[in-house]
């Protein structure tokens, strides 16, 4: 990461302020001497001010490091008062950009992740990623500007009803109408977001409230009174659930991505392992456990592995830990797991039989609960041969795709030779279609938080923003590794600037097909094979797009390039692209249709 | 080159001998039960600030949850307001309703009233005057109060039940009913009993429904 101090970029804003042009002619010297003393004297933090200090010093208050944003005329008080701040703020080139860089450095270190944008397009520009992480479950805060409220409600120039928009994509948001009070709603908003089961909160700032005087210094961060949250799970529940688990004949693990942020992986590991029962994850729950061990039956759901949807279709006792039961899981709800009693563990009450009844519904913490259910536990189920029937199934099942030398690569090839050719640690994020499958069936993950994906909204362009913000977040030993598809990167390629920039290393592998591969792939399977609005027939040379913008560009066309350009772009300090030309052809297998059969998977396009 | 993957086709491959239904209960018959809807009243305890309602009439919208009325005012407490929605949902939307609105962070507590709970709703009923002791009549028999006359309209006002005020506008209806303006029902839980209690995550989570049963959610 380069050593620059966070500055002020200059505002993108028709709005013709005075201010605007004296922050951005305020002179950087100035800026690092006053930096340097506040490193060396260690001195007591400087009194509050103004409402933007006030936010400044509650994001302080709450450890963040990092922020992610684009100025604006509405936010720039909060961005003059994070001037004069420890926190680094990383300057993204669309404010989308912004949110999905927060929302992985939120996936991977856990904390919220912070995202800044002025009012009007600033803020609905940020819409996308908020609702990203409020599908996800994942941490962070959204602080936007907003016109002074002497003009909110008359059209101003960049007004949005901000909190109105994001309403039904938050956990929780607030208008800040009062100087004294602003900094504490930022506390509780930071609170929040991590808080029981995470998410997006937003706290929209009026220019007003950020520019005015007050001494008042922020609360700690705290959630609100009405909001509580249960750590330990009915005793009378848990003890009827062990005993449903000591008696099961073919019980297994649903691990989702709650396990993750509720820092439960290690004990349920330990509780799978020493009871021996099979794992399954959800996509979100990648990492959970380890993919390479024999219990782990992988991902799945609609392109999960066949061997998973055996396991989930015919187990009777399925102990979910932090699912939410998604339909990508699920498939149709009527053969959804027909056989099996559901232990269902969730921090959020409103999961509880949301989607699929829990017969056993446990609510608390994951990690808090998986070690009640293994102190109430007295003997392991008895499981002997459903454990064979499991590993039959994986090797019935196989993933083993067909990658002859003389035709098209075959992605999956690719996936696993970055696997290969980059440390167990490594983080990989994704976009989203055909790519992102591919990377979740052919790489083997082994430790959470090394995944980092769009899950429930299912959002193009997610990954190389998420790259950026996940490099941020991760130490400085592990590699991040960007799947991207072509029509995926296209959508945010513009953040590379800020990679360059920022020079994080961080190794995109474009997966170029040429298509809309996803959709293209259900076009040839159930409209006929009209590739409407999906064959882009000709796409940008993205090695040279990337040398544009200061990055490695790499391409790979055969099999025989494949190991020497990684290597290659793995060992470039900095940002790298490889654009990857894969078999346009390529399908991503198993796959249950839309509402279908987990147990009726197809492994091949005549059996859709 | 194959395309796809190896491995039992589907038709090769044992298949599980239950079932669940729509709402995800595996069928059994013992658990098996039709979730017809049913109308019911929930009242929730909120923090009185800006933007509590929209977040409550949004969520009913976003989830598709039917709703009949929805009725909002300030309680004894100055920072709190008491909604009372009344929906038609099956068993487990009545669930999903009351969950989520506990979800949201400014509301407090959130319950579902006993089928006996005392409740109310106040319409103004605007009528053709051409027969002055005829509409009378009407009025008197349904505890109307005239708020308002002029020499061609009556107006009145009926506090009842539901059911009670449904009457009337239907018993008004032979002279001419020109405009209705209704509040929608408010609610209390009756004797000591709170109307909206909190109860901790796992008595909402497992909080039976109310046995099923055909019940006019109404009183008088």
């Amino acid at each position: 990461m380069s050593e620059r101090a966070a500055k002020v970029t200059p505002a993108d804003t028709d709005e013709q302020h005075d201010e605007q042009i004296t922050d951005s002619a305020a002179p950087d010297a100035a800026q690092e001497v006053d930096g340097d003393a506040d490193a060396d004297g260690e001195s007591e933090p400087t009194p509050v001010t103004t409402g933007a200090e006030s936010v400044v010093r509650a994001l302080e208050n709450a450890g963040v490091e990092y922020a992610f944003g684009v100025q604006g005329g509405a936010i720039m008080p909060v961005y003059d008062a994070l001037y004069d701040s420890e926190i680094y703020h990383v300057t993204m080139a669309h404010e989308q950009g912004a949110s999905h860089a927060a929302d992985a450095y939120g996936v991977v270190s856990g904390e919220p992740g912070v995202c800044l944008a002025t009012s009007g397009p600033g803020a609905t520009n940020l819409v996308t990623g908020i609702a990203d992480a409020d599908m996800d479950s994942d941490p962070m805060i959204a602080l936007t500007g907003q016109v002074p409220t002497a003009f909110v409600g008359n059209d101003a120039f960049q007004e949005t009803d901000t909190t109105g928009v994001t309403t039904p994509v938050t956990k929780d948001n607030t208008f800040a109408s009062d100087p004294d009070r602003v900094g504490t709603d930022v506390s509780e908003a930071f609170a929040l977001a991590r808080e029981g089961r995470p998410g997006p909160t937003l706290v929209d700032l009026p220019k007003d409230v950020t520019k005015s005087e007050t001494d008042r210094e922020p609360d700690e961060p705290t959630v609100p009174d009405t909001y509580e949250v249960q750590e330990r799970a009915d005793e009378e529940i848990v003890e009827a659930a062990a005993e449903r688990i000591e008696t099961s004949e073919r019980p297994a693990m649903l691990l989702g991505g709650g396990v993750i942020k509720g820092e439960a992986s290690e004990a349920c590991r330990e509780f799978a392992i020493e009871h021996e029962i099979p794992v399954i994850t959800t996509m979100p729950g990648i990492g959970s456990f380890p993919e390479d061990h024999e219990l782990s039956m992988e991902m799945a759901g609609m392109h999960g592995t066949g061997y998973a949807n055996m396991a989930i279709t015919h187990c009777d006792t399925m102990i979910a830990v932090g699912t939410r039961f998604d339909d990508r899981l699920t498939g149709g709800i009527e053969t959804f797991a027909p056989d099996a009693e559901i232990i269902h563990v969730d921090i959020d009450p409103a999961e509880i039989s949301k989607n699929i009844h829990a017969d056993y519904p446990l609510i608390g913490d994951a990690e808090t609960v998986v070690q009640q259910l293994q102190e109430a536990i007295e003997n392991s189920p008895q499981a002997k041969k459903w454990r064979a029937q499991c590993q039959q199934w994986k090797s019935d099942y196989s993933m083993a795709y067909d990658a002859p030398e003389d035709e098209p690569l075959q992605p999956q090839f690719v996936v696993e030779a970055l696997d290969e050719a980059t440390d167990d640690d490594t983080i990989v994020t994704t976009g989203v279609g055909q790519h992102q499958m591919w990377a979740c069936q052919y790489w083997t993950y082994t430790e959470p938080r090394t995944w980092v994906s769009s899950h429930g909204l299912g959002t193009m362009g997610y990954g190389l923003p998420a790259a950026i913000g996940a490099r941020l977040a991760a130490d400085d030993d592990q590699d991040v590794v960007c799947f991207d598809g072509d029509g995926s990167f296209l959508m945010t390629l513009q953040e590379l600037s800020v990679a360059v920039r920022e020079n994080l290393d961080i190794t995109v592998a474009v997966l170029n097909n040429e298509y809309i591969g996803m959709v293209r792939q259900w076009q040839d399977a159930f409209f006929e094979g009209r590739h409407s609005a999906s064959d882009y027939g000709w796409m940008p040379e993205f090695d040279k797009l990337a040398e544009a913008f200061g990055a490695a560009g790499f391409r790979i066309d055969d099999y025989d390039e494949v190991a020497d350009t990684i290597d290659e772009a793995l060992a470039y300090d900095g940002p790298s692209v490889i654009d990857v030309h894969i078999d346009p052809q390529a399908n991503v297998y198993p796959m249950v249709p839309s509402g279908g059969d987990n147990g009726q998977f197809a492994l091949t396009e005549d059996q859709l | 080159m194959r395309r796809g993957l190896e491995g039992p086709a589907p038709e090769e491959r044992p298949t599980p001998a239950g079932r669940r239904n729509e709402q995800g209960i595996r069928i059994d018959p013992e658990v098996e039960a039709t979730h017809e809807p049913r109308r019911t009243v929930i009242s929730a305890l909120v923090e009185h600030e800006p933007g509590v309602l929209s977040d409550v009439s949004g969520l009913f919208s976003r989830r598709q949850f039917n709703i009949e009325s929805l009725t909002v005012g300030p309680t004894t407490n100055d920072d709190r307001a008491r909604i009372t929605v009344v929906v038609e949902e099956p068993d487990p939307g009545i669930d999903q309703i009351k969950k989520q609105l506990r979800k949201l962070v400014p509301v407090i507590s959130v319950r579902e009233l006993e089928p006996d709970a005392m409740q109310r709703e106040l319409a103004l009923i605007k009528v053709d005057a051409d027969d002055p002791a005829q509409v009378n009549a009407v009025a008197d028999m349904y505890d109307a109060t005239t708020v308002d006359s002029s020499p061609e309209t009556a107006t009145f006002e009926i506090t009842g039940a539901r059911q009670k005020i449904e009457a009337a506008i239907e018993t008004f209806g032979q002279f001419g009913v020109r405009e209705i303006s209704r509040t929608g029902t408010t609610a209390l839980a009756r004797g000591t009993e709170e109307t909206a209690a909190a109860l901790s995550a796992t008595e909402s989570a497992t909080e039976q429904t109310k046995t099923q049963q055909e019940y006019p959610a109404d009183d008088d």
